[in-house]
């Protein structure tokens, strides 16, 4: 498939991260990340349970943007069962970052001094909780120094260096999967947990993303290409999961 | 049973300054809005505001009524980040205690239940005891399945002065009804406080709450509530479903205040310095 977009791509590599996840709550946040949530449960991966956006778990895949597309209501899930979810372990969440290090540490609460932020951001919201409790993968869809640095201003979703010095006990729960950006996808599967290089979306050499990141990756010597999507994950994007292009809001072509 | 009928300006008259407010609803969702601007009118000063943070935070900063605010976000939902609370972060005038989401919840259900802290793993690793700075951790006196010892985050029980917060249906005695598709937290909200207020879209006979939906959607009882203020659209601007959605033109209206003083002067003169909710209802057309 040659002519998918970079957002398409980006797509494909969100969908990618709930491969193997089965039957547990898939809650990607964002127009990207629910696109590519919902084209992981509509391809490769049936069992996965999905929101749609607010208080109902529904059975059939969705348009992203679309409020009154109807709805298979499968469950109800306010915000108080949510929490018995998440802290019962049956969740993969995929959150942004304002920031993120080489361990994964992730800020979206402010950015500067606690006491007088340079910017205030969305606060801790749930990612102190999400990280200790359940699998937590990330999108960002502007990758760049600025947000790939070498220290977070603080810390809301927890990096493998900070779990690492918990109780083992403490951090049984912990587990980061995949980073993926408008450029590559990272990972952890390292010798020391650190971001790992796995895969390059098409047009992407490892200097550019090298050039956009403000600490060392760990680069295996072959990196494999990002995988395009399929001739029918490409109607479900287009046609279904995504008729008014908001994916390319967030990833221009 | 009691007849607990009150209005907004009486509600706002029971305050004191430095008190601990809670308000139910989530974001710029199903917010007291009417008794939020009862106390931006008042001379009540110094509280500290404990809230899943929306509009009722970022007014009540920008009405000068606010010395520290204990939150997870403040958000407008449509528009991710309240203006004016961001405008007083950044100038640095209101104190904060930040948590987690789901800790939030569990102060709030610590205080209900009337114990000191509840243990969560929720927190662990993160910088949450930096923004939280009294929060402390706890040995559990239980073996984890490696035999060892583990700590888990005492969220500590967040106890509040007064609650307040809004339903869609309730009676005067104030039992309390909400028909959207989500309850929030305002159960535990009024549970955790000494003096608790529901404003109502709508007071009716208690023989005609259960006819409106299924008796789940009956989630305030009388034992929670002190006093019940009948505010047709006293949620607005944030969304009361189904009586209302949120009102994102005059959201985006009220969020545009926070770029300019004259902007802000103009708004309260035209919404909040008018009178009550009937005139506020009459200067907003609803």
């Amino acid at each position: 498939m040659t002519d998918a977009t970079r957002a398409e791509i980006c797509v494909v590599a969100v969908a990618e991260a709930f491969r193997g996840d089965g039957e547990i709550l898939a809650n990607p946040i964002g127009n990207v990340p629910m696109i590519g949530g919902r084209l992981a449960r509509a391809a490769f991966e049936p069992d996965l349970v999905m929101t749609d956006g607010e208080a109902l778990l529904v059975g059939n895949t969705l348009p992203v943007g679309l409020d009154d597309a109807p709805k298979v209501v499968e469950s109800w899930n306010p915000y108080r069962a949510m929490f018995n979810v998440v802290w019962s372990g049956r969740r993969h969440v995929m959150m942004g970052a304002s920031q993120i290090d080489a361990y994964g540490n992730q800020n979206f609460a402010l950015i500067g001094d606690p006491a007088k932020p340079k910017a205030q951001l969305l606060g801790l919201r749930g990612a102190p909780g999400n990280t200790i409790n359940d699998t937590t993968s990330y999108w960002i869809p502007n990758h760049s120094p600025k947000v790939f640095v070498e220290q977070v201003d603080v810390v809301c979703g927890v990096g493998y260096d900070r779990a690492r010095k918990l109780h083992p006990a403490e951090r049984r729960f912990h587990h980061l999967k995949h980073v993926i950006t408008n450029l590559c996808v990272l990972d952890f599967e390292s010798s020391d947990d650190r971001m790992r290089l796995r895969s390059l979306h098409s047009g992407v050499t490892v200097d550019d993303v090298v050039a956009a990141t403000g600490f060392e990756l760990v680069i295996p010597d072959d990196v494999p290409e990002s995988r395009f999507p399929t001739d029918d994950e490409l109607r479900l994007i287009r046609e279904v999961i995504d008729p008014n292009d908001l994916r390319i809001k967030e990833v221009p072509a | 049973m009691p007849d607990k009928r009150i209005s907004e300006d009486e509600v706002a008259a029971e305050l004191r300054d430095g008190m601990t407010i809670g308000v139910g609803g989530w974001g710029s969702r199903r917010k007291p809005m009417s008794l939020i601007r009862a106390i931006a009118r008042s001379p009540v000063k110094d509280l500290t505001l404990v809230s899943y943070g929306g509009p009722d935070v970022g007014l009540l900063c920008r009405a000068g009524k606010v010395k520290r605010v204990v939150f997870a976000f403040v958000s407008l939902d449509s528009i991710p980040l309240e203006p004016h609370f961001r405008t007083a972060r950044q100038a640095g005038t209101v104190e904060t205690r930040e948590l987690d989401e789901g800790m939030f919840l569990l102060g709030l259900q610590a205080a209900a239940w009337r114990v000191p802290f509840l243990p969560t793993r929720a927190g662990l690793g993160s910088d949450v005891f930096r923004l939280y700075p009294e929060l402390r951790t706890v040995q559990s006196p239980y073996r984890s399945p490696d035999g060892e010892g583990e700590e888990l985050v005492a969220v500590p029980a967040l106890e509040l002065d007064v609650a307040l917060v809004h339903m869609n249906r309730g009676d005067a005695g104030g039992n309390g009804q909400y028909l959207g598709v989500d309850p929030y937290f305002d159960d535990l909200f009024c549970m955790a406080a000494e003096r608790r207020f529901m404003s109502v879209e709508q007071v009716l006979p208690t023989d005609d709450l259960a006819g409106n939906g299924p008796v789940q959607t009956l989630r305030i009882n009388r034992l929670m509530v002190d006093g019940v203020v009948e505010a047709p659209f006293g949620a607005h601007f944030t969304s009361c479903p189904p009586d209302y959605e949120r009102d994102e033109t005059f959201q985006r209206e009220y969020a545009a205040t926070a770029r300019d003083d004259d902007a802000w002067d103009a708004f309260r003169a035209r919404y909040l310095d008018v009178g009550g909710h009937d005139e506020y209802r009459k200067a907003v057309g609803l």
